[in-house]
């Protein structure tokens, strides 16, 4: 059970970042934490005490393997958090750009 | 963007080939091991990156590149969609990704019908989507300091 | 028939990838070929609306349930899923149409055709899959594509709303997949139709499915709440929406926000959740709240789009506080009547807001392309030079305002009729307040927009109407908002809304129609 807890405590960490820090590229660090601390979850929830990787190969028929849908589900989520870091640092590099700073507290032409 | 030294150089021309051998070997393997697609996509990546790390290249030829990548990037996701429609149709218009091959024997590199061409298929795409992000974002970078 | 429900995912990604391979040797090929499968889907969805009843279900790949298990990936086309694909086909289509003028002021215009689709192909990906995960899945897709777009521009604004919404938007995806680990933790099943027969048939054996159950609610409704702009969450829509080009202004607050918000909420929690009280109040209480905040904080604004955005929010409240009426009539056992009929408010208002919100976006869009402004204070007088798209705004307001004969005065007098009848007064007083609220701030848009003056600053720029592509689709969505009135007719309700109402009211039903058992 503790380590479940701990997942979900790794889950906070990158929430206390996303909203405490002010430097976009710490934002889009916090926001991967939160991501792996989720794909840890899923994988603690596949685990199966003493399991193999879950192929079955000649000979091993029958062994005991942990289960794949979360594996299959955690690559799903690697790739779109892939995708997501990937727009955020080049939406990142233009914001530099064009306001020269990574600051949040003076990227604040939007209000109201 | 500019090179590195030719110590770097020269151990990427040796450790290159060997990197992007090792993301094929994955992808081949994808049914019968851990990894596939995906995995080996982005170790195949890995290689062209370091390349362009360690080598440099000048700004046109980077879009050059991109350009490529990105067609490659497209032609392979269509590629996956002709599959699952090419199940469509074999199957009568039932099953959409119905798996149409001969499924072979357990264990043997050609088997599980097309699931080693869908890996490769991914693995192009992978290989080319990651590249593609690489290069934009030096692209970028190239362009900021002009 | 069944075999065609792939197609409405099929279609717009296999044309965004051959859009980006030919589009680079064929001239003005994503131009063509987009508003062509966009008809095509329009067709598809009125075949299925005319031609199909009950639930069809799909297997990708083909893989027969095991025992009663579920193996392969469902999708399904029930009268729910037809209604919000019915509204996605139709807005999208004429907000397309009316980009092929608005986007040559941009450089990279072959990409917004191809993110356009993605955007498509993830909404109806949403709307279609009956499978959780793979609801996460496209609605992902349909995310990714609209940070992109709204940041299309790469103006200063454009990117730091893109930046905000990317920022929000991801947290809400990361809680939505961490309550999909939770649900698939005490399940031990994706299907949304497995999933409420294990949380329906034996909740009992499961000793700490209550506190979990709770649990995962909270999460869902905080995760898809902040998609569909719900108070609390609802900071990051006025910048968003604001910011983004207008044609898709149009679209996240006409369709996105209700296909990957709105919809997955009534989804999961009328069919998927056993309905409670406490979770039917909570939605309701929300509802509420984010129609009165919405409604006073558009009353101060000057910039137009923002104004639109604040009022996406208040109508957003109507639909939430008229779907969540009919949860908690349905909660607390009361009249199956009462319940229907506020549904059926709630979703009519959801077809409708579509259509209004979408041609008020695309209307500031036409002020914006004409005059390069959204502030209102430097506006006045342009219903001088742009007769068509004052004619259309002035519809769009008189709709949305809730005055007869327009659409928008059904759909809210039947969420009130529902609300009284089902005794919350409170409830149907405030939205009638807010109902004031609304004209009160869209009086302020046409005033100082259109009218307050003769426009002799604007004529002797020689601004001139927009062009034609633009022009067809406001009028079309404007002659759209007094036909679609005729759905209070019952004959014409019973073909568009009674089957999605009716799917929501047999709530437990709809484990049982995909499962089969």
């Amino acid at each position: 059970m503790i380590i479940y807890l701990l997942c979900f405590i790794l889950f906070l960490v990158g929430l206390y970042g996303v909203i405490s820090k002010r430097n976009l590229i710490k934002i889009i660090i916090s926001i991967a934490i939160m991501e792996y601390s989720i794909n840890l979850f899923f994988i603690l929830i596949g685990y199966v005490e003493g399991g193999t990787a879950p192929i079955i190969t000649k000979g091993f028929e029958n062994a005991k393997f942990v289960d794949p849908l979360p594996q299959a589900m955690i690559l799903t989520s690697i790739v779109i958090g892939l995708a997501t870091t990937a727009l955020l640092l080049a939406v990142a590099i233009r914001i530099y750009q064009k306001y020269g700073t990574f600051d949040i507290n003076k990227i604040k032409d939007l209000k109201g | 963007m500019k090179g590195m030294t030719f110590i770097v150089k020269k151990i990427t021309q040796i450790i290159c080939p060997i990197i992007f051998m090792f993301g094929l070997y994955i992808i081949v393997h994808g049914h019968l091991s851990p990894g596939g697609g995906f995995a080996g996509g982005v170790i195949m990546a890995g290689a062209f990156i370091l390349q362009i790390l360690a080598n440099g290249k000048i700004l046109p030829k980077l879009r050059k590149e991109e350009e490529g990548l990105e067609f490659m990037e497209s032609a392979a996701i269509l590629g996956f969609l002709i599959l699952a429609g090419l199940g469509l149709l074999i199957s009568g218009g039932v099953v959409f990704f119905a798996n149409f091959l001969d499924k072979g024997e357990l264990g043997k590199l050609i088997s599980g019908g097309f699931i080693p061409i869908e890996n490769i298929v991914i693995g192009a795409e992978v290989c080319a989507a990651i590249a593609t992000i690489f290069i934009a974002m030096v692209v970028y970078k190239d362009e900021e300091k002009k | 028939m069944n075999s065609l429900i792939p197609l409405f995912i099929i279609i717009p990604l296999g044309s965004a990838f051959v859009m980006v391979i030919l589009g680079r040797f064929i001239k003005n090929f994503n131009k063509f070929i987009t508003p062509i499968f966009m008809l095509s889907l329009v067709y598809l969805t009125f075949h299925f609306i005319i031609n199909s009843e009950g639930s069809l279900i799909y297997l990708v790949g083909g893989h027969e349930p095991v025992g009663d298990v579920p193996i392969a990936i469902y999708l399904v086309m029930d009268g729910l899923t037809k209604l919000i694909l019915l509204v996605i086909s139709l807005v999208g289509f004429l907000a397309i149409f009316y980009s092929l003028s608005y986007t040559k002021q941009y450089t990279a215009e072959r990409k917004f055709y191809v993110l356009f689709s993605l955007m498509i192909a993830g909404m109806n990906g949403v709307v279609i899959s009956g499978d959780i995960f793979n609801i996460f899945v496209f609605l992902e897709i349909a995310a990714l594509s609209s940070y992109a777009l709204i940041a299309f521009g790469v103006e200063k604004h454009q990117l730091e709303a893109s930046f905000k919404y990317q920022v929000l938007g991801g947290v809400a995806s990361l809680v939505i997949l961490f309550a999909i680990g939770f649900i698939y933790w005490n399940t031990g099943t994706l299907n949304i139709a497995d999933i409420s027969r294990q949380l329906n048939v034996n909740s009992n054996s499961l000793a700490s499915v209550g506190v979990f159950l709770k649990f995962i609610s909270v999460l869902l409704i905080a995760g898809f709440g902040l998609k569909a702009a719900i108070f609390p969450f609802h900071s990051w829509l006025p910048d968003a929406h604001s910011s983004a080009p207008s044609p898709i202004s149009a679209m996240l607050s006409g369709v996105l926000i209700k296909a990957v918000g709105i919809y997955v909420i009534i989804r999961l929690f009328f069919n998927m959740f056993p309905l409670s009280y406490e979770l039917s109040m909570t939605i309701t209480v929300l509802g509420t709240i984010s129609m009165i905040i919405g409604g006073l904080l558009a009353i101060g604004q000057w910039d137009i789009k923002r104004m639109l955005a604040y009022s996406s929010i208040s109508q957003i409240g109507y639909i939430v506080l008229g779907l969540g009426i009919g949860m908690l009539v349905l909660a607390t056992g009361g009249d199956k009547a009462v319940a229907a009929l506020s549904i059926t408010g709630g979703l009519f208002h959801l077809l409708n807001h579509s259509i209004f919100k979408g041609l008020l976006f695309l209307s500031a869009g036409a002020v914006e392309y004409r005059t390069g402004t959204r502030d209102m204070r430097k506006m006045g007088g342009l219903s001088e030079v742009l007769p068509i798209t004052s004619r259309t705004s002035l519809i769009g307001s008189l709709a949305i305002s809730g005055i007869p004969p327009f659409n928008g005065f059904f759909s809210k007098l039947i969420i009130i009729i529902a609300a009284i009848q089902a005794q919350y007064y409170v409830l149907a007083f405030l939205a009638v307040i807010v109902s004031v609220i609304t004209i009160a701030y869209f009086m302020k848009l046409q005033k100082y927009t259109f009218y307050n003056n003769d426009g002799s600053k604007w004529k002797d720029k020689k601004i001139k109407e927009v062009p034609f592509s633009m022009s067809f689709s406001m009028i079309l969505l404007s002659i759209l908002c007094v036909i679609l009135s005729l759905l209070v007719i019952p004959e014409v309700r019973s073909v568009f809304l009674q089957p999605a109402v009716d799917v929501l009211i047999n709530a437990t039903d709809y484990s049982t129609n995909i499962l089969g058992i």
